[in-house]
């Protein structure tokens, strides 16, 4: 079975795997990192957003076969440590609006307010409302409301 | 008659100061079990109008409970916290926190010393098992406090007569017994605490005004967890050896296979370790989820169709019609408006899919799901595999949310018979193209209204309302025939109808009032979303008061204000005309809808704006659907006793979410047997860019001492909103919903294979 290596949540890991397996199995199912959650597999949801290279990327939709060992990964698990922190801000706005509700969306909610957020900072501009309306995370407990409010505290603090 | 705040065996203030029963239990530490003395049924009911108002299905829910209110425990341990396993399901409305809130008001100790677990199924507990219909916080309210006020009184008790002093002397804070300068701490009295022999005990409950953690504002307890992906959900367990299944399902609900022609080759495909042949699919195990997809999909199958397999949108609808009552003769000299509401069928799929763990070996089974009913999860499962219950253990795992979906166990007992049939334990997960064709679906319906005026009154209003049969759990129907005799209700009714006379009533004077229900048998697999009937019934008549408004010439808050019985509900109505700015200028294309709803004994006011201007309907969202856009949403709610304001506002934000979808784009489309839907980007439920710019939430201040149900309740006003405004923006009252079923807006995902294939390309869609 081919094997594969890429940097994970800071550690260079090594697993085997058939190529096309996709990498949200490849993490949860062989490395046991369930962070990124398994809501459709076929990269509409958003529930699996992580980070590969600083960017928000479905991780359902890649293949492991597409990521080399300089690739970096970052589930929810590692965010924190990108900014050398127990919380990264993003996560303490979670907290500070109260908006999981069951939470089964919230990784993947944050991971991508993460990288829309930097992006935008990217462009020079401030986060918009518009900029919140292109978020395609689902969160079916309808928590959008507070997910606004914790993004716009959050990019002032990132 | 008036609608009273309290519940009908309360006369005014009956529950402040009174004392409660309940046990000291023999355990290591300190543990109180509780008794709930009273019975909600045994006073005299005054014969009502319309029984909800008197006794509705929480009421239901707390007398089916009270029996076995003695059998759950909390408990205080040498570590200074306590603990309380809650017979009930979380699944994102925040039962854990708001039970940890109770324990932490009447034990004194700091909400994060409190640890809330869910209960195994606990058969001997009967009805004080089920999560469903709001009505969680109304059966557990006394019954946690009175324990956690008794382990209270027993610390002291303990600490007294280790300092012999009087225990009226001491007093108790932030998890220690005080006397002065001397204290002792929770965790150093729990053991000496302790009893050999059950003990029968009384404890005095705080009265409201003493409450510091009741009525605050606070966080969830688990939302550390949620925010971290520390939170396990049931696909997160790892249990030995239970690796992944996934089932491809036939291409019409409930169709059964025919032929499998080519098991043992896709056994033998990479990480494949099992194929199962089950009547309505075929299950795979292997190594990952990714390779169960690709086995699943190579699977040649041929099947049979299912018993709705005739059946597209259009037939149901006709036969719903067609089942619709007459209409009664308006009453002499008045006008009628008449109006019928169509209702689509609509996913309850939670974004968490249908999961569950199993590991049944000869003899026993072991089970793990979200579970809302976990003991009809076990006589399931006892019964698929011929096994005595006692042999079936079902452990409560959280929930990636419900919506109604977890009150059946479907997954559970698919993979305890997946688990025989491999002999091997398994983690099956529905693929969410199985959750949204396969899964369980809010039935079709169709509300027929007539209201008749004369002058400035109402004289009569009437709501037939058809529905294609809803499935109710096994638990809440056996709640509803074991309890049938104390019913406030005539006749014989089934357990729909029960559900609907007890969940339904008009809160407006409009003279002669009758609502009824009609099911038609058909199996389409259903079950409740968020609600089973109010979104439905409420959307319509709130519709239809509209016209009267109209009719009538008098403005829609006016005219609500006029004719509503209950002041709770004018109230509200009130607060939100007042702060959301009823009546003010808006562009041409832009209105405002204002709908209420009262159900659980709680009170609801939505006021939306809602724009529905060429450039905003018509804007382009990639793989989205658009359509009008709420631009300001202001909920007013009074649940009664917020026990946690923030989590009752959390309900809010989601309930209006809901109605909004429900209200303008969630539907599924049922072509021959199937819903073409397959994913979130064809069952459009509320995203970011349908949701509100501006929401805001108003949680009344408490008008009585007792909490009422919330989970649901901001559905049906919101939908209802959504809808009137609409009518005022466009000049059309809408009658289908959503509103924009009648346009498909996606390529359906073919039939077969039933799960599609994962994408490739998501690097090349970073942002």
């Amino acid at each position: 079975m081919p094997t594969h290596s890429f940097k994970l949540n800071g550690k260079q890991i090594t697993v085997e795997a058939e190529d096309d397996v996709r990498l949200l199995w490849v993490l949860r199912d062989l490395l046991g990192v369930t962070g990124p959650k398994y809501g459709c597999g076929i990269g509409v949801c958003q529930a699996c957003t992580s980070h590969v290279n600083g960017k928000a990327v479905n991780i359902c939709s890649v293949p492991v076969s597409r990521i080399g060992p300089d690739d970096e990964v970052v589930t929810i698990e590692g965010l924190p440590a990108t900014v050398g922190r127990d919380l990264h801000p993003m996560q303490e706005a979670w907290l500070e609006y109260d908006v999981a509700q069951c939470g089964y969306c919230q990784p993947g909610q944050i991971m991508s307010a993460v990288a829309k957020v930097r992006r935008v900072r990217s462009e020079g501009r401030d986060i918009t409302d518009a900029d919140l309306d292109e978020l395609r995370n689902i969160c079916r407990c309808g928590t959008y409301a507070r997910i606004r409010d914790a993004i716009k505290s959050a990019a002032e603090k990132m | 008659m008036e609608h009273d705040d309290r519940s009908p065996d309360e006369p005014d203030g009956g529950l402040r100061r009174r004392r409660f029963l309940g046990y000291l239990v023999t355990a290591p530490t300190l543990a109180v079990a509780v008794q709930w003395a009273r019975d909600p049924a045994a006073a005299e009911i005054p014969p009502p109008p319309q029984p909800e108002e008197i006794f509705d299905v929480g009421d239901l829910v707390r007398l089916a409970s009270a029996p076995t209110s003695g059998l759950v425990a909390v408990r205080v341990h040498e570590d200074g916290t306590a603990s309380f396993a809650v017979p009930r399901a979380e699944v994102g409305q925040g039962i854990t926190t708001t039970v940890a809130m109770l324990i932490a008001e009447e034990l004194d100790l700091p909400l994060d010393r409190v640890a809330v677990t869910l209960s195994d199924a606990r058969p001997e507990l009967l009805f004080n098992q089920f999560t469903g219909g709001s009505t969680s916080v109304r059966s557990l309210y006394t019954p946690v406090r009175t324990a956690a006020a008794i382990a209270r009184r027993r610390l002291v008790e303990t600490a007294a007569r280790a300092w012999n002093v009087n225990p009226s002397k001491l007093t108790t804070r932030n998890g220690e017994v005080l006397d002065g300068n001397r204290r002792a701490g929770y965790g150093s009295l729990a053991k000496a605490a302790a009893v050999t022999r059950t003990t029968q005990v009384s404890a005095t409950l705080k009265d409201p005004s003493e409450f510091t953690v009741v009525g605050r504002p606070a966080g969830r307890v688990d939302a550390l967890a949620a925010v971290t992906g520390r939170k396990t959900f049931a696909m997160d367990l790892n249990v030995p050896d239970a690796l992944p299944a996934m089932v491809r399902r036939p291409p019409t609900i409930d169709g059964t296979v025919d032929a499998v022609r080519n098991a043992a080759a896709v056994k033998a495909m990479p990480g494949i370790t099992d194929v199962a042949v089950l009547k309505h699919g075929v299950a795979v195990r292997g190594r990952t989820f990714g390779q169960c997809i690709d086995a699943l999909r190579a699977l040649d199958v041929t099947w049979r169709p299912g018993p709705v397999a005739g059946e597209s949108d259009g037939t149901v609808l006709a036969t719903l019609r067609k089942a619709v009552p007459r209409p009664s003769a308006p009453p002499p000299f008045s006008e009628s408006i008449d109006a019928e509401f169509t209702f689509m069928f609509a996913s309850n799929s939670p974004l968490e899919p249908d999961v569950a763990v199993a590991d049944v070996r000869a003899g026993r089974a072991e089970v793990w799901a979200s579970l809302k009913v976990p003991g009809d999860a076990q006589s399931e499962i006892a019964k698929r595999l011929g096994l005595p219950v006692g042999a079936v253990k079902v452990h409560v795992v959280e929930g990636g949310g419900s919506f109604g979906r977890r009150l059946h166990p479907d997954a559970a007992v698919e993979a305890a018979e997946i688990s025989r049939r491999m002999g091997k334990p398994v983690k099956l997960s529905w693929s969410r193209t199985d959750s949204v064709r396969q899964g369980r679906a809010h039935p079709m319906c169709v509300s027929r209204v007539r209201a008749s005026y004369r002058g400035g009154n109402v004289l009569a209003y009437e709501q037939r309302h058809v529905s294609t049969e809803t499935s109710f759990s096994h638990g809440f129907g056996d709640m509803v025939t074991t309890n049938a005799a104390k019913l406030p209700l005539v006749g014989n009714p089934t357990v729909a109808q029960a559900f609907f006379l007890l969940s339904q009533s008009s809160p407006y004077h409009f003279g002669t009032t009758r609502q009824t229900l009609t099911e038609i048998p058909m199996k389409f697999r259903t079950g409740s979303m968020r609600n089973v009937y109010s979104p439905n019934v409420v959307c319509a008549r709130e519709l239809v008061v509209d016209r009267l408004a109209a009719a009538m010439g008098k403005d829609p808050v006016g005219f609500r204000r006029e004719f509503l019985k209950h002041a709770k509900l004018r109230d509200v109505l009130d607060k939100a005309a007042f702060e959301g700015g009823w009546g003010r200028r808006l562009p041409a294309g832009v209105a405002q809808g204002v709908a209420v709803a009262s159900e659980y004994r709680a009170a609801c006011a939505v006021l939306v704006e809602l724009d529905c201007r060429p450039e905003t309907v018509n804007r382009r969202v990639e793989r989205g659907v658009t359509g009008p856009r709420v631009t300001r949403a202001l909920v007013v709610v009074d649940a009664g006793l917020p026990i946690n304001p923030r989590g009752l506002e959390a309900q809010m934000i989601g309930g209006l979410n809901d109605g909004i979808a429900m209200a303008l784009t969630a539907s599924l489309h049922i072509k021959d047997g199937v819903p073409l839907e397959g994913s979130w980007d064809n069952y459009f439920y509320t995203r970011q860019w349908n949701t509100p710019p501006e929401t805001r939430v108003i949680v009344m201040p408490p008008a009585s001492d007792e909490p009422g149900g919330a989970g649901e309740l901001a559905v049906a006003p919101s939908l209802a909103a959504v809808a009137c405004a609409y009518g005022r923006a466009t000049g059309t009252m809408p009658t289908t919903f959503p509103i924009n079923h009648a346009t498909l807006g996606f390529e359906p995902f073919p039939l077969q294979p039933s799960t599609p294939q994962s994408p490739t390309d998501g690097l090349d869609r970073a942002f």
